[in-house]
């Protein structure tokens, strides 16, 4: 960032909310439907209907409201947010505005020094997301489909403590493990079902008040946000060199010519008349409830890195990347637990090769084609050196094919490392005697050339030979 | 038929239903007969549903004659046009919903329904129930069976005046401010207002969400208390009604009045009422402390801020409620619109009325940023208040009593350019509304011909006191037996 400017962002995240049945009716929320055959009467609005709150909403925001060590309110109430349009079936959103379910929360992030920053979270509120207006492929009309009209959504506020389209990212994934770890969304940002707003402004550094702010409207990969943002960050500061004036206004990313553009001014914004909704009884819980949520809440994301780091002697990167889900926390845990080789080891394999296999098919964790006790099995292979890590990522791909257990398939392709020492030497031998040149030239002072006679040795042996024996045989024979 | 089924009420028409006097299907054709030669004189129905009434009376006697009726088995009755029924025309008084046929059943309709009634039609009312006249219909205006140019009152009128014209024996109705009570003191019926959570509002077209509740109008107490043992009771679709036990409201009516503390509000007999008015509902209270009951003058300081506190909320209310009426989904759509404004201007510019119009811009200005506190939080300040007053007078009686309204049944027209007279009609009836009390009207008196009416307030869930008080009245008076000459 230019050394002159500070830059201040907020982050509003969208999260729905993995819950079977819409926020305030009984009508589904898988996604994909055919238009409009997932919205009951009252996800229409239909005269006389009246919501009724899905309770396992207010467990779930409860519980992100503990895990970022937030207020959970006793007692929240829904307002109703008024604006007309075709996808906002009732003319309002049921959403929360004056007491909201969560306040006072913070979360951590690492910053551009690898220095922790505490990130204040505003608020969490839940709300009820619109329908889909669909504009393309019509002529002169649009269509609408309120599948997801009902849906339920948390709404996550952070302060505006964000000084770099990094740090937002950085932010936004943490919000991101922490609601699929909390298991209160499937963060699906293809579907949309996880996306964010920002609030960006840029002002000269040392300055006190804050500069005028844009916000930037859904944006929905992490990509996006860090795209958006700097692109946003470079249009304030130039227009503001340009001796110009930042306007408040809503901006939105478009990512095929990677800008941001005006939606609509302050002066055009709504007046939402927002007003405590009277269908709605206020939503009262008591420290018991909390209490409860509380006792259940998982291993945190946070706690899991540490604990990975000082159990199992992992490096902060790479405990950071296996705490990255519960799924793959868990599949990492049980390959240690279930493997007489390092966990260390364990960690290299889950990070590389598995989830390298994963990436490729396109697959979940949890329907990895190599099980757990099947990976251990394999490292167990390497740690009592029936085959060398080398072999054994061929064996992987084998178990990987179906081929059958680590040992099965290291039986039947003949893999079985060679540690019988007279029968190394024997091969040793033959390499040297192959090989005059090469020897002489090592003689003469070119130690590189090990690495040729290693190769040597390896290919006559189908590369079965235990390396470091290979090493050591070859260096003493090649020192007379 | 010369048993005169018309002239009967519902109890005596459920009695004579067991006997095997008469049969549902005779007596629906009787009441649809009288609908029809005379409708057409008083607007009462926006829709007749007399096939629909015909089969449903026929399946009454089936299961009477198979031993399962309901409580209600082959009784008929209509509803007020808001609340919504299946597959039947449910306009809510609107241009807006001219041709909106509900795809389902409101939970009051269900449970009415459930019982074995049989519904005649969709009565009248003031568009979405914002109206004290039922001059804002679309429909056009109710006639008043006393006196034909007067108004039935609102917005409850077409109720009103068909149960007072002997169309049917009961209606449904609403109240938001008044629109049952009032419309049942002007037409000289019975119009019960329960609690607000008593009785469930699904399906029930909103106009301002925590003041409106379903009650009943009928020809007496006995009668209102057996459709309010059907249609109350907690219902999961709406989340403001409440899980309280039903009691079996008839059981109660019996009980004497000796001893029930009966509290009269100075206020209610200041200038603005009436000089007859007030002298009938004076002898009807001197009736009842003839019957043991004791009167006692409470007071409720701020009475004269419930209709300007009810006219900042119930339109607030109703801006926000009458938004999803867009043209988009259902009701009126404009023709031909040029782009989204055009067809959110004109659908609802064409399909809601200048008093509808009038309260959405009012609440819509209440309700916005820099007026909110002023007016709407303001408003909910005083609504508390209200409420406490209330529940200080309840400390020391039983019941409140008072005037209905303020006048017998005004000329159709006289109070239209003046809306503010209109809303003063309301001025006895709105604090049970912006409490969440529950009131009664019964008939108290003619004054010149006209009808004025008792009202009694209980508090929450005294709907059995209130109902027993003017049961007991009822007793002693015949003003709830008098008919409109031509009506006879």
């Amino acid at each position: 960032m230019r050394g002159d400017w500070e830059v201040v962002i907020g982050l509003e995240v969208h999260s729905q909310l993995a819950t079977e049945s819409k926020i305030f009716s009984g009508a589904a929320t898988a996604y994909g439907a055919e238009p409009n055959t997932q919205a009951c009467l009252v996800d229409l609005g239909y005269p006389g209907v009246l919501p009724v709150l899905n309770e396992e909403v207010v467990r779930m925001a409860a519980k992100f409201g503990l895990a970022v060590n937030a207020t959970v309110a006793q007692r929240s109430v829904f307002a109703r947010k008024n604006y007309f349009y075709p996808d906002l079936p009732k003319g309002y959103q049921i959403s929360q505005y004056e007491l909201p379910i969560v306040e006072h929360g913070e979360l951590f992030i690492t910053d551009a020094d690898g220095n922790d920053k505490r990130i204040g979270i505003t608020r969490a509120h839940l709300e009820e997301d619109a329908g889909k207006s669909i504009h393309e492929g019509i002529d002169k009309s649009s269509r609408i489909d309120l599948n997801r009209a009902g849906t339920p959504l948390l709404e996550i506020v952070s302060e505006p403590e964000l000084g770099s389209a990094k740090e937002a990212v950085a932010y936004m994934r943490k919000i991101h493990t922490l609601v699929r770890y909390l298991g209160i969304s499937d963060g699906n940002m293809q579907e949309g079902s996880f996306r964010c707003d920002a609030n960006v402004s840029v002002r000269p550094r040392g300055q006190k008040e804050l500069g005028t702010r844009a916000e930037l409207k859904n944006l929905n990969s992490f990509r996006f946000v860090e795209k958006a943002i700097n692109f946003e960050i470079e249009r304030q500061i130039e227009l503001i060199e340009d001796g110009g004036k930042v306007l408040q206004e809503t901006r939105l990313y478009d990512s095929d010519k990677d800008e941001t553009r005006s939606m609509r001014s302050k002066e055009e914004a709504n007046d939402y008349r927002y007003f405590p909704d009277p269908d709605l009884l206020p939503v009262e819980i008591d420290a018991a409830y909390i209490e409860a949520v509380r006792e259940k809440l998982p291993e945190l994301p946070d706690a899991k890195q540490q604990r990975f780091i000082s159990e199992y002697g992992l490096k902060a990167d790479d405990a950071s990347i296996l705490t990255g889900s519960i799924a793959l926390a868990d599949y990492f845990e049980a390959v240690a637990a279930a493997t007489d080789a390092k966990a260390k080891l364990a960690a290299n394999w889950v990070i590389g090769d598995l989830s390298g296999a994963l990436n490729r098919d396109g697959l979940d964790i949890d329907v990895a084609k190599v099980e757990a006790a099947a990976l251990a099995g394999l490292l167990d292979c390497i740690a009592d050196d029936t085959i060398s890590g080398k072999i054994a990522k061929e064996v992987f791909d084998a178990m990987w094919a179906g081929e059958g257990s680590a040992y099965d398939i290291i039986e039947s392709r003949g893999l079985k490392q060679i540690t019988d020492s007279s029968a190394i030497e024997s091969v040793v031998d033959q390499v040297i005697a192959a090989n005059p040149g090469q020897v002489a030239e090592y003689k003469a002072g070119k130690d590189k050339l090990i690495g040729f006679f290693v190769g040597q040795v390896m290919k006559e042996t189908g590369g079965k030979a235990n390396p470091g024996q290979v090493n050591a045989i070859l260096k003493d024979k090649l020192k007379n | 038929m010369s048993r005169d089924l018309h002239a009967q009420t519902l109890t005596q028409l459920a009695a004579g239903l067991e006997r095997g006097d008469f049969s549902s299907v005779e007596l629906t054709e009787a009441l649809l007969g009288r609908i029809k030669s005379h409708n057409q004189t008083l607007n009462a129905f926006v829709t007749v549903t007399g096939e629909q009434a015909l089969a449903a009376a026929k399946r009454a006697d089936e299961a009477r004659a198979s031993g399962n009726a309901g409580v209600l088995n082959g009784l008929p009755l209509v509803h007020k046009d808001i609340f919504c029924t299946r597959d039947v025309l449910t306009t809510c008084g609107s241009r807006m919903l001219e041709n909106f046929v509900s795809p389902y059943d409101a939970t009051v309709v269900e449970r009415f329904a459930g019982a074995g009634a049989v519904v005649l039609g969709k009565t009248n009312m003031d568009e979405f129930a914002m109206g004290s006249s039922n001059e804002t219909s679309y429909f056009g205006p109710v006639k008043n069976p006393w006196r034909l140019e007067c108004s039935p009152g609102g917005s409850s009128g077409g109720s009103a005046a068909a149960v007072a014209a002997r169309l049917a024996p009961a209606a449904t109705g609403t109240d938001t401010g008044g629109s049952i009570r009032q419309p049942a003191a002007l037409t000289g019926t019975v119009g019960l207002k329960p609690t607000y959570g008593r009785v469930s509002r699904y399906g029930m077209i909103a106009f301002a969400s925590s003041l409106d509740q379903a009650g009943v109008i009928t020809r007496c107490a006995e009668d209102a208390a057996l459709l309010l043992g059907v249609m109350a009771g907690f219902d999961e679709r709406d989340s403001t009604c409440l899980d309280h036990p039903v009691p079996d409201y008839a059981a109660g009516l019996s009980k004497s009045l000796k001893g029930l503390r009966v509290g009269i509000v100075r206020q209610h007999f200041d200038a603005g009422l009436d000089e007859q008015t007030g002298a009938a509902v004076r002898e009807a209270l001197s009736v009842l402390e003839s019957q043991g009951a004791v009167l006692t003058e409470v007071d409720l300081p701020n009475l004269d801020l419930s209709v300007p506190t009810y006219y900042v909320v119930a339109p607030a209310e109703c801006s926000s409620n009458l938004s999803r009426f867009d043209g988009v989904r259902f009701g009126r759509r404009a023709e031909d619109p040029e782009d989204l404004y055009d067809l959110y201007c004109r659908s609802r510019g064409e399909g809601f009325g200048a008093e509808v119009k009038r309260r959405i811009m009012t609440g819509t200005y209440v309700l916005s940023a820099g007026y909110y506190d002023a007016y709407y939080l303001k408003a909910q300040k005083v609504r508390a208040l209200i409420a406490d007053d209330f529940r200080r007078a309840f400390a020391g009686v039983d019941v409140i009593a008072g005037p209905t309204s303020p006048t017998p049944a005004f000329k159709l027209g006289d109070k239209t350019d003046d809306p503010i007279t209109m809303y003063l009609n309301d001025i006895y009836t709105i604090g049970a509304n912006l409490a969440g009390l529950p009131g009664i009207s019964t008939p108290c008196g003619l004054v010149e011909g006209l009808p004025v009416g008792l009202h009694l307030v209980g508090p929450h869930f005294g709907e059995e006191t209130i109902l027993r008080c003017a049961h007991q009245y009822e007793q002693l008076s015949d003003w709830h037996q008098a008919c409109p000459e031509d009506f006879r």
